[in-house]
């Protein structure tokens, strides 16, 4: 498989803003609607009680249709490991996502999805929360590669650790190929555990 | 140089070091549960992969059984497709499955440490994020998505980043009244939900030296409250205690073998670690949360914080709190009147769990506006309970007695809030929504203070009662 269509180094959209910190993945996709065997429907389910419970939020604004940059507070996606919350934003459109901080699950499940989250300061994410807002109609672009955020004018630097970079920007983020490329060694390592061979 | 558990563990099982710069580790462990993995085997299907070490993965059904009538085809179309599913899946890739029929079934994070598959010096990954339960035996244990759930099921490995490392530290003795449950959560309201944000968490001190395995089981389980994706005690006396004679533990000579191995896992004396964090456990209080987030909480004799106590970029989360729960600022959080109660989980749903809450039970019963449920976290936990008649002291108080399962920790079967309901529960998550009803409110505390709570119809001091 080549990895060139995997490759994640820019991405560039429309943006929308999730304002307010500690948005849990039982936010993002309520326990409820994991009842499925495929994730096929998730993305009709992203922040269901949420928008419900709010006609006003960004999810429902016809402003926002289309957008695929999200940017979040802090400690977006805390919570549950369900893969079912990256997987309804990316159902819903989302390919990349910008914030404060993450939980580290989510984090790691977007980018087996190939969703870069980037983290920004919280006064540049303020900003482009309030940007986006003013003209939803801008394109956001992330850099994966540069590590930074462009909207109009500006230029923001933004981060994400190494390993997963590089995975997002050499295409190996589906990491299955990857790993079976370790071949005989995975059943070396295995041997040398006394747990696996026997005390 | 002196080195910790997590380097040790980690080392052992690098298999090699990715062109990403992160590790291929193997997965020593693997714990796989019905919501989380049936799209996991698709993709194993659609990529026509076979396991890679199906002696090595382990199954339950917890999440959305019922507890009440467990007889197939379940009520609920869904729970009994996702059930469907599992039970083929397990078939297919020749996998052992903990159905109802072997009387072992329970919420996988309570049957792992039971039947002694959790050891020390192991890697577990499950699709669940209270996985970290695990590292209460001296194991590196962590949740993980359905995508991962795959790439063990295949490679038997995950590419991973190894954390930074925190000891937190509880010195001190805990008041009667005082439980693990109280701990962790006074833990996390110290160092913050995302305090554990690219850290795992080493827990030490004289509360966690002393603790129960199933007291330090609680304290790992919310790890990821804390935002640290998984922590650990480091094996001791009390873990090779906790394991011997478990089915799955290692028997007879290789026993004494085994604890040798194990003891060379723990931290060295004069490790360093990235951070240690100190709390006094003698100052902790039963602790009640408030809000909507597990690091919201109070001492239960203490008011509800105003807005202005938090800093300026935690201010709306907590307007939101106080409007979502209908709480006052300033209020105290005794006397906060509950509509549910909610034993169970992978945080509280064993025996000890059981016990704490019954001696509390025993003192009073149901106040009649609130539904009352008792949930054991595993058949064995049921039964053991049954043998010592805790089911009859919760029946005799106005107690539902329930079969085992997740329940109403997130409502994913038939126990679920309705409307606005209060919910005094010993789970793990106060999130909106997160017992079933979108509106739904709860109060994580520890067993004895939802028994407590049940019985006063409202939030108590669970030491007042004990008095």
């Amino acid at each position: 498989m080549s990895t060139t269509d995997y490759k994640r180094k820019q991405i560039a959209g429309r943006g929308i803003p999730v304002t307010g910190n500690d948005i849990d993945t039982d936010r993002i996709i309520p326990a409820r609607f994991l009842k499925e065997v495929t994730f096929e429907s998730m993305g009709q389910h992203a922040f269901e009680d949420a928008r419900k419970a709010n006609p006003e939020h960004p999810f429902n604004q016809p402003a926002y249709q289309g957008a695929s940059v999200l940017v979040v507070g802090q400690n977006f996606g805390c919570g549950s490991s369900r893969e079912h919350a990256p997987q309804a934003l990316m159902r819903w459109g989302i390919r990349a996502i910008v914030g404060g901080s993450f939980g580290e699950i989510f984090f790691g499940n977007s980018v087996m999805l190939g969703i870069p989250c980037l983290t920004v300061p919280q006064a540049d994410l303020e900003w482009l929360q309030k940007q986006i807002e003013r003209n939803p109609k801008e394109l956001v672009s992330v850099d994966v590669e540069k590590q930074e955020v462009r909207l109009g004018d500006r230029v923001i630097k933004a981060s994400m650790p190494d390993g997963p970079r590089n995975q997002l920007v050499q295409g190996t983020w589906d990491s299955t190929a990857v790993l079976l490329e370790a071949g005989d060694k995975i059943e070396a390592t295995a041997k040398k555990l006394p747990y696996v061979v026997g005390f | 140089m002196a080195r910790t558990l997590l380097d040790k563990v980690w080392e052992a099982h690098t298999v090699r070091t990715l062109l990403s710069g992160q590790t291929q580790l193997l997965i020593g462990l693997h714990l796989i549960h019905e919501v989380t993995t049936p799209q996991a085997f698709q993709m194993l299907k659609d990529a026509k992969l076979k396991v890679r070490m199906p002696e090595r993965t382990f199954g339950t059904l917890d999440h959305i059984i019922p507890t009440t009538d467990q007889t197939r085809p379940y009520a609920d179309p869904l729970a009994e497709e996702m059930a469907e599913h599992m039970i083929r899946n397990t078939k297919e890739f020749g996998l052992p499955l903990f159905d109802m029929a072997t009387g072992k079934q329970g919420i996988v994070h309570v049957i792992g440490p039971e039947l002694g598959l959790t050891q020390p010096g192991m890697t577990i990954a499950c699709g669940d994020s209270h996985t970290a339960t695990h590292g209460a035996v001296g194991a590196i244990a962590f949740g993980i998505g359905t995508t991962q759930v795959r790439d063990v099921l295949a490679t038997q490995c995950l590419s991973m980043a190894k954390p930074k490392l925190r000891q937190v530290r509880v010195d001190g003795t805990l008041a009667k009244g005082v439980y693990a449950k109280d701990v962790i959560l006074w833990i996390i309201n110290v160092l913050g939900v995302k305090g554990g944000v690219g850290y795992a968490y080493e827990y030490a001190g004289d509360v966690i030296d002393r603790m129960t395995m199933e007291e330090r089981l609680t304290v790992c389980n919310m790890s990821i409250e804390g935002g640290a994706r998984f922590g650990y005690v480091n094996p001791d006396q009390t873990t090779f205690d906790y394991l011997r004679g478990r089915p799955y533990a290692p028997q007879g000579a290789a026993f004494d073998k085994a604890v040798t191995w194990w003891k060379s896992v723990a931290t060295e004396s004069g490790a360093k670690f990235d951070d240690v964090a100190r709390i006094d456990g003698s100052a902790i209080e039963p602790v009640v949360t408030w809000g909507i987030n597990p690091g919201m909480s109070v001492g239960v004799t203490q008011r509800i914080p105003t807005v202005e106590s938090a800093s300026e970029p935690e201010r709306p989360t907590y307007r939101e709190a106080l409007a979502h729960m209908g709480f006052e600022a300033g209020q105290p959080i005794k006397g906060a009147k509950i509509d549910v109660a909610f034993v169970g989980s992978c945080t509280n749903g064993r025996l000890s769990d059981l016990r704490a809450a019954a001696e509390v039970a025993k003192k009073g019963k149901v106040a009649k506006h609130v539904r009352a449920l008792i949930v054991p976290g595993s058949q064995q936990v049921a039964k053991a309970a049954e043998a010592e008649g805790l089911h009859e002291i919760f029946k005799a108080a106005g107690f539902e007695w329930r079969k085992a399962g997740c329940s109403m920790c997130l409502g994913m079967n038939a126990d679920q809030l309705v409307g606005r309901e209060m919910s005094a529960s010993s789970s793990n998550r106060n999130f909106i929504g997160r017992q079933g009803s979108p509106t739904g409110r709860t109060l994580l505390m520890s067993p004895a203070m939802v028994a407590a709570a049940a019985i006063n119809g409202a939030v108590a001091d669970v030491r007042d009662i004990l008095k």
